[in-house]
Parts: structure tokens; sequence; C-alpha cells
């Protein structure tokens, strides 16, 4: 079933990804797909994530906002390289 | 796909799809008067809960408006309401009798249980034979009044989930359904999408003010951590969502793309401005706000749900929707409506969107929802403050 994919992204500026897989696994050369106009793209896991946890779609420093839906979902407590695994450990809500 | 439902047609004219006898306690102290009378008489139901004393206000408002709002729903044929004294518990009973649709009452002072017991079984008996001879008949699925309020949700429920419930909505609203949406606190980072969404400028500026009051009395008031253990909850949390604002994004894909809601309701409130959608001030926990939204009328209530939320009501049939795989796989008994296919993208939003709908009918027509098969009925009365 190769043309399931691993990852989904929302839209064109985002920069994270949720992984819609169970066991993903690092090294894995994901299937991207942006569920805004179907397009594709290939991404390689970095970590084990699990499904429904994030993925940056690219290199992040700290400070950065995080983009969802293109729009901001919170700021980068610590930079995060492409394909590694993006959650409570580097990303804070600004809200609260 | 029919757009024809067979379904009770009440005293009022509202719809409603379960044909339920209901024992209602006006206070947390009248619970076992009650759930003794449903003991005595099958095929009615008791609705315990731990509020209706000493309570004053705003907070008071709330709770009769909750009661009646319970009492008059179309799902509900009968009642038979107790309560300690008779003041309080007329009150509710006359609330609800406005409706047209049988009520007793009863109260206990100078009485006690077993009297009041004895006297409630017998009208609960009556209306039992009563409401078991009522018959379904043919009814405009448009006449219902649908519900959304979702739960442990994941980062699935904003990619799967909750854009069928929204695909619903887009399609039903045009036909003339009413709709309710609402979790006050669960729209805070997509505050300037909702408040465009609202039919005009000055509703949006209503509903704003809402949110920021919400915000500032009671967040900002009582707050005294950065609420990331409770909003996002540990199962968001755990299902992969991060931050509140990721999953308010989420939350609101419910209301679709072209959906624009027409006013603001308080909590438990009957919608008063016409057919359309509505957004009710409430809480984001899943039975406070089913219970809110069922005492505001509605008969169906659609709930996505990624990490698998198990929450029923007493007297609206919950549908749940998951698009999680993990989610069916390990919880499959509470799933009606199973999406997994849009992360696979074997599915489109548009058919499962269909899907839903067609779950709907089902569901209207008598197709007992996962939560009923399971005997969720969690009843969950909002309190605003302190008792008196």
């Amino acid at each position: 079933m190769s043309n399931i994919p691993q990852l989904l992204v929302h839209d064109h500026e985002d920069n994270v990804g949720v992984v819609v897989v169970e066991d993903l696994k690092a090294g894995t050369d994901m299937l991207c797909v942006v569920t805004h106009d179907n397009s594709t793209f290939n991404l390689k896991a970095e970590d084990d994530v699990p499904i429904g946890h994030k993925v940056a779609l690219k290199d992040i420093n700290e400070g950065d906002t995080a983009i969802k839906y293109g729009e901001d979902i919170g700021k980068f407590v610590a930079s995060v390289k492409k394909g590694h695994h993006v959650h409570t450990h580097n990303l804070k809500t600004k809200r609260w | 796909m029919s757009d024809k439902i067979m379904a009770y047609r009440r005293e009022n004219g509202r719809v409603g799809v379960r044909n339920h006898v209901i024992i209602l306690p006006v206070d947390d102290i009248s619970n076992a008067a009650c759930e003794a009378v449903a003991n005595n008489v099958k095929g009615t139901m008791a609705l315990p809960h731990a509020y209706g004393r000493l309570q004053f206000g705003e907070d008071l408002d709330l709770h009769f408006r909750t009661m009646i709002g319970t009492g008059a729903n179309p799902n509900v044929a009968a009642v038979v309401v107790i309560g300690i004294e008779p003041g309080w518990t007329k009150k509710i009973a006359d609330g609800i009798r406005e409706t047209g649709k049988p009520v007793a009452e009863f109260s206990i002072e100078q009485k006690g249980d077993f009297e009041t017991i004895r006297a409630a079984s017998w009208a609960a008996k009556e209306y039992v034979h009563w409401a078991t001879e009522l018959q379904r008949e043919e009814c405009a699925m448009n006449e219902l009044w649908i519900s959304t309020k979702c739960g442990e949700s994941d980062t699935t429920t904003g990619l799967g989930s909750c854009p069928t419930v929204g695909n619903m909505y887009d399609k039903l609203i045009p036909q003339g359904i009413t709709g309710f949406f609402g979790e006050t606190s669960e729209i805070t980072g997509a505050e300037h999408i909702c408040k465009e969404r609202a039919v005009n400028e000055e509703v949006g500026e209503r509903w704003y003010k809402m949110w920021e009051a919400y915000q500032n009395d009671v967040i900002f008031a009582h707050q005294t951590d950065d609420l990331s253990d409770s909003q996002p909850t540990k199962g968001n949390i755990e299902g992969g969502l991060t931050t509140i604002e990721e999953k308010a994004l989420g939350n609101l894909e419910k209301i679709g793309r072209e959906c624009r809601y027409i006013d603001i309701l308080e909590p438990a409130e009957a919608p008063q401005s016409g057919k359309g959608l509505y957004f009710m001030d409430s809480s984001s926990a899943a039975a406070e706000c089913v219970t809110l939204m069922a005492a505001g009328g509605a008969v169906i209530h659609t709930f996505p749900t990624g990490q698998g939320n198990v929450v029923g009501n007493p007297i609206v049939p919950v549908i749940k929707i998951t698009a999680n795989p993990r989610t069916v796989r390990t919880m499959g008994e509470h799933v009606d409506v199973d999406v997994t296919g849009i992360l696979t993208r074997e599915k489109t939003i548009d058919e499962a969107g269909d899907d839903l709908i067609e779950m709907i009918r089902r569901t209207a027509n008598g197709r007992n929802t996962a939560a009923e098969a399971l005997g969720h009925r969690e009843f969950s009365m909002t309190k605003l403050y302190r008792s008196a």
C-alpha cells in the first residue's frame, strides 16, 4: 500500500505535519500529502514518532512560530531539525 | 438520500427522535426518590444530579434553565418532577408544561419518600402506557436540531472527524436544520477566525466580548498555572496536540467552510432567532457541554473524537465519529462513524460528511448509538459558583 501517506500537512505555509500511521520508525521515507490540494512530497523521519504527533518540515530555530492550518499555533522553545519530533518538549502555547 | 425521517411530533410542533419518560429531580436530595420510581416503573429513567439547593442569581437561573430545558426536550415524551419542597418543583414543572407535554410534580416534605414514591410511581406508570402507544410519523430531516462538541481530541480530529461534522453542517444548515456549537475556552487561539464566522459584524462583536469575558473572568481570574495540562488535556497531549491554539483550530473545523452562526446562546438557552447555526457559551468538558446543548433543545449530538471519549447523554443520542485508526482498533465499540479513510486518502471529507448524514438519518429513525447501547447516560449540570 505504497500510496497511503505517513504524514499529512494542512497547508503549504505549515512548518509541521502530522504522523497518521502507527509505529512510525526513524529512517522511514515518509510519503507526505498536503490536504489543501492533495500535492505530495517525501520527507525522512529522524525519530520514532507516535501516531498523531508532529514532525518538523524544515530546520526550525528556538523562538520561531509554529504554523499549522496556515495559522500560529505557538512558539518553539528549542530548535528542531527537519524530520524530528515536535511536541511539548520543544513547542509551547503563546496564550497561558 | 431520503430527506424524510420517522420521528415523534411533540405537542409544540418540535420533532424528537427518542421517546423517554423521565423522572427529574429538582435537587440532589430528591435523587433517591427519583431512582426508586424509575426502579418501580420500567421504561422510565431517573436523571440524578448533584445540585439544586441554595443556588442563587445567575447560577440558579442556569439550574432552572437546564432542568426545564431537559424536560422540554422533544426526545422526552412525559416528565415526573420530584423536589424536596413544592415551590421550585412547581417552577420547573410549569416551565416544562409550556411545551404542552404531560408533566406531574411531587414534593417530599410532609409526605416522606415512601408516600412520594408511591404517588409518583402511579403517575410514571400512566405515562409509560401513554408514551409507548405514541407512533413515529414522517417528519422532514431539516426539522432536526443537531449539536456538536468534540472530545479527547487529537490531531486526527482536526484532519478528519471535525471536518466531517463541518461538511455535514455545510450541507444541512442551508436545508434548514438548527445547529449548535460552543466550547468557549477551546476557541482560544482561533478567536480571530471564529469572530469572522458570525453572520454579521454585530454578532461577531458580541461573540468576541463573550469570549473575552470568559478569558478574563474565569481563566485569568482563577488560573494557578499555565493550563498546559488542562487545556489541552493530558489525553489531547498523548494524542499529539501540543497547544491550545492547535486544539482550537482543529475544534473550529466542526463548523465547516460556509456556515455562519446567527446568534449566541447562554448555557442551556434555546434558540430564539430562527433556523441556523448558534454558538452556545459552554464548557469544553464533554458531559457538561452535551447536557447544556440537550437542554437547549438539540435532539441529536455529533461527537468527533480522536483518542476515544466515551461520553453519552440520557436523552440525546450521541453519535461518535473518529478518524484515528488506533482508536477504532482499541475502542471500536464506541465508534458509530469510522472516517479513518480520510487519513489514508481513500475517502474525501465530502464522502465522510455524507456518511455522517446517513448515520444521523438512521439514528433519528431509531438506531441506538454506541453510547446508548453501552449505557452511557452522563448528565452533568454546569455550576457557575459556590452555593449560598
